[in-house]
């Protein structure tokens, strides 16, 4: 078994807490991983990216092949586009549907969401709007993260906990408003596939 | 046991401090940060009272880490690759004086410039001061390394280069950590003149350097960072260097066909180079970085033409290596990506927080500029470097830490006048003040804006050396009392703010002008920590 991801948004989305909890699953449940990161001036409101690998023996590089990730998982719509020539022809995309636009010529937004629709394995998801639903704003990336989990080849259960405890010293408040969030993004996608 | 995934960085850090560190020493760079930053957050590095506060640049942590070695400790010092630049003349001459207790000084190189100038090779220097050079291909070889390499720095009283790139630095994996030793105890050399570098110790020291060589050479041909692996298909033979290693094998998950060199450690092991030529058509080397190992091989001028690389464009000259240009530099078929992106898609370059008071500085200082033609204003290394890009376009120079005022005071020279420097604080006690010190004693007409966030920022808000001192340092470098000004960088002091550095542009000497308000990125966290 391998699965890669690439993770993707703007500095201060969340990303790297994302990755932090699938890896953390990952080597929770005796697997392999390695997982880049981005550090230093990118992160200033720019682009970030990440490359996750799990797998279930010798993980080599630190980088995906190009045209190789088996899922791109993005918190931003843009961003999810400029990371598509790392998805295999038969990978998932599960991106934010809400733009964050610090750019002037950011481009129209339904031209964006449409570009992404047109492959044919993306989801789209409104994790700002269901993050303020339950008053959790900060925890849109964890419906991105629950959306994405019904195609992870690790348990909601794993990841559940991964969840509780990075987010454990925050209070016992933080986790219960973040594993939520995990899970009616879960919902979105196990319904979906059931359907 | 609790699992382990450590960043490269954070590998080598625990590495360090399970093989008897007594200090670290560093000024932040990316990708190097963690490394000190590890060792900062560490409970048993607190426990044991290792030394591990930030130096104020990266030659006097060099220095401090030598006089550590001198005392019998075992000592790290850490930096990015242009900080080696600041360092070179405690490194050059580290080689001469020889270490006592271990001396590691690890380098983190940013091939492709993520967040730097250039993407300078460290083995070069490594290859230059002739001390051995070891460079980890993973994060567990990360975390083994420090041990090997105090020995082998006790071993020959020799300081060692550890050569990390960004993907190492900045991947995490899970590994296996090992027992750790104890520190050592204090120790004086026993030679109280190996220290003492007047011509005739130096000719001494240095003749015993070359002598070494070939005990270098022949550490890196039995490392454990550096193997022969054979394969079955001779007509092509693989040198790959560092973290090389890993694109190479990920195009062969199931083994390697061809024979491979895997160097982790130079000098480069040339008899091991020599087996391979011998059995192979052709070479391929593939290192990240320079092409250092390949023009070796290359020797001009007898190139037999087996050698391919960076040089002769089966691999791209500038930028690192990833598992499809190897597979393509191995001429396997790459597959096409399955997706291209769209036209409409547009960059998001990296940009100031809203609210960071640098953009109220820019603004203020653009708007007390007009009066004068455009150009004049040098800058430095920092998150104001972001000032060069709109909405701003306020800097016309980002060069290397110090070189605003520096480069500011020769444009006066050649009678661009006023001319204006724009230094963050870190920078400016990193190395701002002797350039300070050269232009009181010229009176040049240098405006030295200093921004004044009272952190470093751009590394992710690690302590600034001169934080609270910056007006005292200003006036005993010689700066008039009245023309050191203190702003504060806010939308509703604007007018202030223009009119004092527009009259500091009035006057004919030189001026400091404070721009101070806390960086809003740590003035959050300081909030949330509180």
């Amino acid at each position: 078994m391998k699965y890669d991801i690439i993770l993707a948004g703007v500095g201060g989305q969340g990303v790297l807490s994302i990755a932090t909890i699938i890896g953390m699953a990952a080597v929770d449940a005796g697997l392999r991983m390695k997982q880049s990161e981005v550090h230093g001036m990118s992160q200033r409101g720019g682009e970030v990216q990440s490359h996750l690998r799990i797998a279930d023996r010798r993980i080599f590089s630190d980088l995906i092949p190009a045209g190789g990730a088996d899922m791109l998982l993005s918190m931003e719509p843009l961003e999810a586009l400029r990371c598509l020539p790392h998805l295999s022809p038969d990978g998932v995309i599960v991106a934010e549907q809400n733009p964050l636009v610090n750019i002037p010529n950011y481009p129209a937004l339904e031209d964006v969401l449409a570009a992404l629709r047109a492959y044919p394995q993306a989801t789209l998801v409104d994790g700002q709007g269901i993050a303020r639903a339950l008053r959790a704003t900060r925890s849109s990336n964890m419906v991105l993260l629950g959306a994405a989990s019904a195609f992870l080849p690790l348990p909601a259960a794993d990841l559940e906990a991964a969840i509780s405890k990075i987010f454990g010293r925050k209070g016992g408040a933080v986790v219960a408003q973040n594993v939520e969030a995990f899970r009616q993004g879960r919902g979105l996608t196990t319904t979906a596939q059931a359907g | 046991m609790e699992k382990f995934v450590p960043l490269g960085n954070e590998a080598l850090a625990q590495g360090a401090l399970d093989a008897g560190m007594s200090g670290i020493y560093a000024y932040p760079g990316t990708p190097s940060t963690e490394i000190m930053e590890y060792v900062q957050r560490s409970q048993e590095a607190a426990a044991r009272g290792v030394h591990r506060q930030w130096s104020a640049n990266e030659k006097t942590a060099l220095e401090a880490a030598l006089g550590m070695s001198y005392a019998g400790k075992r000592a790290m010092v850490c930096m990015k690759h242009v900080g080696l630049n600041v360092a070179a003349d405690p490194f050059m001459n580290a080689a001469i004086t020889g270490a006592h207790g271990g001396l590691i000084v690890t380098v983190a190189d940013d091939p492709s410039m993520h967040s730097s100038q250039n993407e300078q090779d460290s083995r070069y220097y490594g290859r230059y001061a002739m001390v051995p050079i070891l460079e980890p291909a993973d994060q567990q070889e990360a975390y083994d390394l420090p041990k090997y390499a105090f020995e082998l720095s006790e071993k020959h009283a020799i300081p060692v280069l550890v050569r990390l790139t960004t993907r190492l630095s900045h991947s995490r994996a899970d590994i296996v950590r090992g027992e750790a030793v104890p520190e050592n105890a204090l120790a004086i050399p026993p030679n109280l003149r190996q220290f003492v570098l007047l011509p005739a110790v130096s000719r001494r020291n240095y003749a015993h350097l070359l002598e070494k060589q070939r005990d270098f050479e022949r550490e890196a041909e039995q490392s454990f960072l550096t193997r022969y692996e054979d394969g079955p298909d001779k007509s092509l033979g693989i040198v790959a260097c560092g973290i090389a290693y890993n694109y190479l094998m990920e195009n062969y998950p199931d083994g390697c066909p061809h024979p491979v060199l895997k160097i982790g450690q130079y000098p480069v092991p040339t008899r091991l180079v020599a087996q391979l030529v011998e059995a192979c058509e052709s070479i391929l080397v593939l290192e990240e970085g320079a092409p250092l190992v390949e023009e070796m091989l290359r020797g001009y001028p007898f190139d037999s033409g087996k050698v391919r690389g960076r040089l002769d464009g089966t691999l791209p000259r500038a930028g690192e290596l990833n598992p499809n240009l190897v597979a393509k530099g191995l001429g396997r078929d790459v597959p096409e990506p399955g997706y291209n992106t769209p036209d409409i898609l547009v960059g998001r370059p990296p940009q100031l927080c809203d609210g960071c008071p640098h953009g109220d500085t820019y603004r203020a200082l653009n708007e007390a500029l007009e009066a004068y033609s455009k150009g004049r204003v040098f800058s430095d290394i920092g998150c104001y470097t972001l000032g060069a890009l709109p909405p701003y376009n306020a800097i016309n120079s980002c060069v290397d830490m110090g070189a605003s005022i520096t480069m500011a005071k020769g444009a006066t020279d050649a009678g661009l006048a006023p001319a204006v420097a724009v230094i963050g604080d870190s920078t400016f006690s990193h190395s701002g003040m002797t350039g300070l010190l050269d232009v009181v004693n010229a009176n040049a007409p240098v405006k030295v804006v200093i921004v004044d966030n009272q952190t470093t920022a751009m590394t992710g808000g690690q302590d600034s050396p001169a934080t609270g001192q910056i007006e005292q340092i200003a006036m005993g470098l010689g700066v008039p009392e009245e023309h050191v000004r203190v702003i504060t960088p806010l939308p509703r002091q604007h007018e202030t703010n223009v009119a004092v550095i527009r009259e500091e542009l009035g006057y004919e000497g030189v001026s400091v002008i404070i721009a101070r308000r806390e960086c809003i990125e740590t003035a959050k966290r300081r909030r949330k920590s509180s």
